[in-house]
């Protein structure tokens, strides 16, 4: 290769050419760029190159040098994958690709109502899809995930009420709690209630012993971190409200085309993640919050975020947007906001918006009675399967069961290695991570699977525990 | 020849989505449940118990494909993505180029089709490309370790806090440590995060050249300090340069300093965090490294540390044993999940796709021309009589200016508001200034690499030209826009009025609803 010693001229920076920065530099009447460094003291300047490998200047290379990595992946469509625990693998139309890679919403950012009129639009859209979703009025512009969701949803419950003591049902993804505890527990006493041993559902006796007028809040998932679904919501409300503490339920709203929403059995605050309202699961960078509740000021006062409102222009008939309550954020009040406000996950709500405008009503309750036959299915080509019981096997389910291999000779993470043998991602093993739950895993049964696929994980299974 | 552009965007007026379609329409389908299934589960209770299926189906709009896809293409076209412009006025945010090879590698199904929790022999390649990506940040920071979990630069300023928490509760100091000191030109979530922490918050203001004077910092540090927050440069531009010295002030009574470097788009091999003796610092991917800004997150914010503060890095953390990438759950003193999982993944593989395509020379031309233009642009625009930049106006700026629009608007019925609705005419973004407004009638303008500098001067062409009306035509101005998707909007009140607000569809209905029943 024949080396020249000519400055390299960079496609994504216009002004990297010689004849370009001798302009700039003329017109400071400068003589060098480093002359508009001069604010930097020496002593804080780097006096060395960065040591970086690189660069790949043209971008066939690039794009070969990435994708060569990237080819070390095996991904749950190469495989069959019955993971879920909080990132889930579910049909996407295309269609919401299409928008959510239109440069339009991709490259934008926090332009005004009028320049980025759309982004409020679809914004405002999908706070109102998910407000019909969830059967209450007011829903934010997605926090980061709905782990932060919850940890949110707590702090608004304590502020509303002036009490401290959340209550936190102990069916959730173990992983949660240290965020709980280190977002939460120094301003929050966070109590968790143990769920019922037999159904995997929240322990009534224990509610009712801890219930006071202290609670600030009883926080519940539903379909729970077992896939078990609270059949008592009802129940919990009214005991909650009893003392005038506020019911905080985590739900999928996935599962909402065929169950009843966590507010019409009294959820007072409702909230989760929408990854899997048509988000690319992107080993859990599709993840986006919500939060939810009625139109009441008590509480819309509380949230964090952004909440878009419709407003009038000057002509009759159309419509411009803005933020509600803005003055209730970081933005205005610095740290006398609620919590903060900043980039947080808004193409996935747009995108989000786009799912729930296909599926419509029909479309979320075909994909909810899919997902609920597979899981009987599994539910019984498993069960029959030796060395395997299904862990709450009388409670109702949604999406995941845990399997109990305890009387199996190997461990789940044995099983799961032969099953990666033979193509299969077996489900997440929470060995250690429940008191009691010594050898057992959560598998989930969205709608991408079907017979074929829950035929061939029993018949791997069945190898590998012969 | 260069034509004078008529600009106008598309206004489509297209109705809210749950006003549209008819009964029964699809926008997708799905299969059926297969018949040899539905057969065989009979023998297994239906999971959903009668009174918790719902039976009122949620009213989502019932409409075909054709027009959900027509709908969010015309909204998408009513709205200025930074790919449209030179977006020199969205500032603070580093709006840079995207390049598109970039959204092609984020979109390998061999990378969006990975489970978080999937064993780590199959994800190899995407740990690989996240710990070679945290090496680079270490490099260009020169601090020892790093997280990417963070989901947005203020999830990171939260997570600094939270280490700085676990060292002085480590210390047996966290009780007595309880205040945060920080700037008004730091954007405000370096309050509003420690403030969600629990910290009582000081705010320093700058003097007449643009930064706090050491005496005001020395009169607030004491063994309450747990920490200082702080940008540089911030907003105007100014870079402190005793920075060292007020780090060495906070270090001296026990506390850390924390650098928001969510904007570093001029210091790129320039200067770095460590050598100016900070204890951690954050990086935004989606400013100074290229990652889109996707109307609003997911964005990453990577937390940076010094050794002494590496243990309490949120877990789990991703490691290379020099043979396997893995991920590390074992870590006693970690501060826990700060988001689920490991971040916005997509985000690493676009940052390391656009530093490779840089390598060491590439980054520091990136902060050279950024810086450049951004002083090239200062020049065009304060020819512009009217027009001025508080603090020690002369002295070169680093990547973007406060600038002021007081003196052309002080006179007049007009305030910067409406500056900012006619800037959409123009096709441009505007940004102030975060609250509370310390420069009048304020406009930030940041220019990054991306723009040339015949961009540039037609963007102050541009503003001379609204700076023309001003004087000749008020009343354009003040109806403005007169090009964009909508028109001004009439009364903003009900957005604050609980009465009035419309948060939602359903909201709407009702109202209409209760309206004609009056």
């Amino acid at each position: 290769m024949i080396k020249m010693n000519k400055k390299v001229v960079y496609p994504y920076i216009p002004n990297s050419t010689n004849a370009a920065r001798s302009t700039l530099i003329k017109s400071l009447e400068i003589t060098s760029a480093e002359d508009v460094f001069s604010a930097i003291p020496s002593h804080l300047r780097l006096d060395r190159p960065l040591n970086l490998p690189g660069p790949i200047l043209s971008e066939y290379h690039l794009e070969k040098h990435v994708n060569e990595i990237l080819d070390n992946n095996q991904t749950a469509n190469d495989l069959v994958s019955f993971l879920g625990s909080g990132c889930y693998q579910h049909f996407i139309p295309v269609v919401c690709d299409e928008i959510s890679h239109r440069n339009e919403f991709l490259t934008a950012y926090s332009g005004k109502s009028y320049e980025d009129h759309g982004r409020y639009q679809a914004l405002f859209e999908y706070q109102s899809m998910m407000a019909e979703l969830l059967n209450m009025d007011v829903v934010n512009l997605p926090t980061y995930d709905g782990l932060q969701a919850s940890a949110s949803a707590m702090r608004m419950a304590a502020n509303i009420t002036g009490r401290k003591q959340i209550l936190v049902g102990s069916a959730i993804h173990p992983e949660k709690s240290s965020k709980f505890v280190e977002y939460n527990g120094k301003s929050l006493d966070i109590v968790y209630l143990p769920f019922d041993d037999q159904s995997g559902e929240l322990d009534m006796t224990a509610l009712r012993a801890s219930l006071s007028k202290e609670t600030a809040a009883i926080y519940l998932e539903s379909p729970n971190f077992f896939g078990v679904i609270e059949t008592k919501l009802k129940e919990i409300s009214a005991l909650a409200h009893r003392f005038e503490a506020i019911v905080i339920v985590n739900t999928d709203p996935i599962s909402l085309g065929v169950l009843v929403p966590p507010a019409d059995l009294g959820a007072d605050i409702t909230c989760g993640d929408i990854q899997s309202l048509g988000i690319h699961m992107q080993f859990g960078g599709g993840q986006a919050g919500f939060m939810a509740t009625r139109n009441d000021p008590k509480y819309v006062l509380e949230f964090p975020n952004r909440i878009y409102g419709l407003v009038p222009t000057v002509t009759p008939g159309e419509s411009g947007f803005g933020e509600v309550a803005f003055d209730r954020t970081s933005f205005v009040g610095r740290e006398n906001g609620k919590e903060w406000v900043g980039t947080m996950a808004n193409l996935w709500a747009i995108t989000a918006g786009v799912y729930l405008s296909l599926m419509g009503p029909q479309g979320m309750r075909d994909v909810g009675e899919l997902i609920e036959s597979n899981v009987r299915y599994a539910i019984l080509r498993l069960s029959k399967v030796p060395g395997i019981k299904i862990q709450f096997g009388e409670s109702n389910h949604f999406r995941e069961i845990v399997l109990d291999f305890s009387k199996a000779k190997k461990t789940v993470e044995q099983i799961n290695r032969e099953l990666l043998k033979k193509n299969i991602m077996g489900g997440y093993d929470i060995s250690g991570k429940f008191e009691g739950f010594d050898n057992h895993a959560v598998y989930c049964f969205t709608e991408v699977q079907n017979k074929e696929t829950i035929d061939a994980l029993e018949k791997a299974l069945r190898e590998v525990l012969a | 020849m260069t034509t004078e552009r008529a600009y106008h965007q598309a206004r489509w007026n297209e109705p809210i989505i749950l006003d549209m379609g008819g009964e029964g329409e699809r926008g997708i389908l799905l299969p059926e449940v297969e018949k040899e299934m539905l057969e065989d589960i009979t023998s297994i209770k239906s999971q959903i118990p009668k009174a918790l299926r719902r039976v009122t189906p949620p009213d989502l709009p019932q409409i075909s494909q054709v027009e959900v896809y027509r709908h969010y293409l015309r909204l998408s076209q009513e709205n200025l993505g930074a790919g449209f412009v030179a977006d020199v006025g969205m500032a603070t945010s580093t709006m840079k180029y995207n390049p598109p090879i970039n959204e092609r590698l984020a979109s390998n199904p061999k990378f969006t089709d990975l489970h978080p929790l999937q064993d780590v022999s199959t994800v190899q390649g995407m740990l690989e490309i996240a710990y070679t990506l945290g090496e680079f940040l270490k490099e260009i920071s020169g601090m020892d370790d790093i997280s990417l979990q963070p989901r947005a630069g203020s999830q990171a300023i939260y997570a600094n806090m939270a280490m700085i928490r676990a060292y002085h509760d480590k210390n047996g100091q966290g009780t007595q440590r309880d205040e945060v000191i920080t700037t008004i030109f730091s954007h405000p979530s370096d309050a509003a995060a420690p403030s969600a922490a629990g910290y009582k918050i000081i705010t320093l203001y700058p003097e007449k050249n643009g930064y706090p004077s050491i005496e005001s910092l020395r009169s607030v540090v004491s063994e309450r300090t747990a920490a200082f927050f702080t940008t540089n440069p911030d907003d105007t531009g100014i870079f402190n340069p005793l920075i060292k010295e007020f780090n060495d002030i906070v270090h001296a009574v026990g506390g850390l300093c924390a650098y928001d470097q969510a904007n570093a788009n001029g210091l790129l091999g320039i200067a770095r965090a460590r050598e100016a003796g900070f204890d951690l610092c954050h990086f935004n991917l989606h400013k100074t490294f290229s990652t889109p800004h996707a109307s609003g997150g997911p964005a990453t914010g990577v937390s940076c540390v010094t050794e002494e503060l590496a243990a309490f890095l949120p877990s789990p953390h991703i490691s290379f044993d020099g043979d396997r990438y893995y991920i590390d759950e074992d870590r006693p003193e970690s501060i826990g999940k700060i988001g689920q999982f490991y971040g916005v993944a997509a985000n690493f593989i676009r940052a390391y796709a656009w530093i490779m395509a840089h390598g060491a020379e590439g980054l520091k031309e990136v902060s050279e021309i950024a810086v450049l233009n951004n002083n090239y642009l200062m020049k065009k625009v304060l020819e512009i009589d009217g027009i001025t930049i508080p603090y020690e106006p002369g002295k070169p700026r680093l990547d973007q200016i406060r600038y002021s629009w007081h003196e052309l608007l002080k006179d007049t019925h007009l305030d910067i508001v409406d500056i900012a609705n006619r800037s959409a005419d123009y096709g441009m973004h505007f940004f102030y200034s975060h609250h509370p407004y310390v420069v009048p009638d304020p406009a930030t303008l940041e220019p990054t690499e991306s723009y040339s500098y015949r961009d540039l001067a037609k963007y102050a062409d541009d503003w001379r030209k609204i700076a023309t009306e001003v004087k000749n035509d008020p009343e354009k101005i003040l109806t403005s826009p007169h090009m964009a998707p909508i028109h001004k909007m009439s009364d903003l009140t009900p957005l604050s009025d609980p009465e009035k607000w419309i948060p939602s569809w359903r909201v709407f209905k009702k109202k209409k609803r209760s309206v004609h029943s009056d």
